[in-house]
C-alpha cells in the first residue's frame, strides 16, 4: 500500500479474544498503522496480544460491554489528533480488512459521513436459517423505528468521521449499541451509506458470536431505555 | 370491584414510574410521606386487628389478610422497579468512571509514564 493510512483509526472492542486478536492486529496494521483494542477486563492476556501486534491499548478495569467498549475505544481515537476517520472491527477475525478502503472512500470523497457494513448487499456471506431470520427481524425493527434504508442494521463494521464519533455517544452498555447507532445517526440525520462486507463465520466466530437467545434481551434493553 | 380499581392504578402507577422519573427532591418527599402513611396505617392495623379485614371487605377482598397479600405485591413490584432504575444509573456512572481511568491509563502509557498495574480483572463472569 502506497499511501499512507495514518488518518485512518481501527478501534476493536476485545473481550477474551487473546487467541485471535493479535492476529487480526497484524493484518490491519500492515495497511492501516493506528489499530485501537479496548480490552473489556479480559481474563485471558488479551491485553499483551494486542500490545505484542503493536496496537494501541486501552484497558477497562472491569467488564462493561460492547457498547461501553466501542464507546472508549472511539473516545481514545479522538484524542488523536491525526485521526479523521474511525472504523469499528470486530476482534474475532470475521470481517473482511479489504472492505475498509471503499468504505473510508465513500468518506473521503464526502459521500458520506458514516458507511455502514452489509452481509446482505451480496451473497458471499453465509449466514444460517435462523440467524438469517433473527436479522431480518431486527432489520425490519430498525427500518420502521428510525427510517433508515438499510440492508444490515447488526454489523460491527462501520466507518464514520469525527462529527459522527462525537455524536456516537453510546448509553446502551451491552449488545444494544448496534441499534443505538442507527438511532443517533437517523436523529441527527448524518448522510449515510451501506457497503457490502463478507463475512467469514468461523467455527471460532460462531463460537464466540451472540446466541439467538440474546435478540431477546436487545429488544428489552431498548424497550425499557 | 373497589380492590381491581386501586390495584390496575398501582400496576399503572408503575408504568409511569418507568416512563417518567424527573424531579427526584419532589419524588422523594412524597416517597417520605407514604412512607409514614403506611407506617401509620401499620400501627392502626396493629391496634385493631378487625381493621384490616373491615378495609378489605370494603374494597371487595374476603380478608384483611388477602388485601395486604394484594397490597405487598404491588409494593414490592415499586420496590424491584426502583431499585432497578437506581442499579442502571450506578451502572451509567462506572461506566463513566471506568472509561476516564482506561483513557487516562492509555494516554500515560503513549506517553511512556510508567503506571501502576490495573488490578486484574476477575474472570469469573
Amino acid at each position: 500500500m502506497s499511501i499512507t493510512q495514518s488518518d485512518v483509526c481501527v478501534v476493536i472492542p476485545v473481550y477474551n479474544e487473546a487467541a485471535v486478536v493479535g492476529d487480526v492486529v497484524r493484518e490491519l496494521r500492515q495497511t492501516y498503522p493506528l489499530v485501537v483494542c479496548v480490552d473489556d477486563g479480559s481474563g485471558d492476556g488479551s491485553s499483551q496480544a494486542v500490545l505484542d501486534a503493536g496496537a494501541l491499548l486501552v484497558r477497562h478495569p472491569i467488564n462493561l460491554g460492547q457498547g461501553a467498549a466501542l464507546r472508549t475505544g472511539i473516545e481514545y481515537a479522538m484524542t488523536l489528533p491525526q485521526v479523521r476517520w474511525f472504523v469499528t472491527f470486530d476482534a474475532d477475525g470475521q470481517h473482511d480488512i479489504v472492505a475498509i478502503e471503499p468504505m473510508v472512500e465513500l468518506l473521503r470523497t464526502a459521500q458520506a459521513q458514516i458507511v455502514f457494513g452489509s452481509r446482505f448487499l451480496d451473497r458471499r456471506s453465509e449466514i444460517g436459517g435462523a440467524k438469517r431470520a433473527v436479522l431480518r427481524a431486527a432489520i425490519w425493527y430498525t427500518r420502521s423505528s428510525t427510517g433508515l434504508a438499510l440492508t444490515d442494521t447488526h454489523n460491527g463494521m462501520r466507518v464514520f468521521d469525527r462529527e459522527v464519533a462525537e455524536a456516537l455517544d453510546l448509553q446502551m452498555n451491552g449488545m444494544a449499541h448496534a441499534s443505538e447507532v442507527l438511532s443517533i445517526v437517523a436523529r441527527r440525520k448524518f448522510r449515510y451509506a451501506e457497503l457490502p462486507v463478507h463475512i467469514r463465520y468461523t467455527t471460532y466466530s460462531k463460537s464466540k458470536g451472540q446466541p439467538l437467545i440474546n435478540g431477546v434481551n436487545i429488544l428489552f434493553d431498548l424497550l425499557l431505555k | 370491584m373497589l380492590i381491581q380499581v386501586f390495584l390496575i392504578a398501582a400496576t399503572l402507577g408503575l408504568v409511569v414510574v418507568l416512563l417518567q422519573r424527573r424531579g427526584t427532591a419532589r419524588t422523594r418527599a412524597w416517597k417520605r410521606l407514604i412512607m409514614v402513611a403506611l407506617a401509620g396505617a401499620a400501627v392502626v392495623s396493629i391496634l385493631y386487628p378487625d381493621l384490616t379485614t373491615r378495609v378489605a371487605n370494603f374494597v371487595g377482598v374476603g380478608r384483611g389478610t388477602d388485601l395486604l397479600l394484594y397490597l405487598l405485591v404491588a409494593v414490592f413490584l415499586y420496590v424491584v422497579v426502583g431499585f432497578y432504575l437506581k442499579f442502571r444509573d450506578v451502572e451509567r456512572q462506572l461506566t463513566v468512571l471506568a472509561r476516564r481511568l482506561a483513557i487516562d491509563e492509555a494516554t500515560q502509557r503513549q506517553l511512556g509514564i510508567r503506571v501502576a498495574a490495573a488490578p486484574r480483572a476477575s474472570a469469573d463472569d
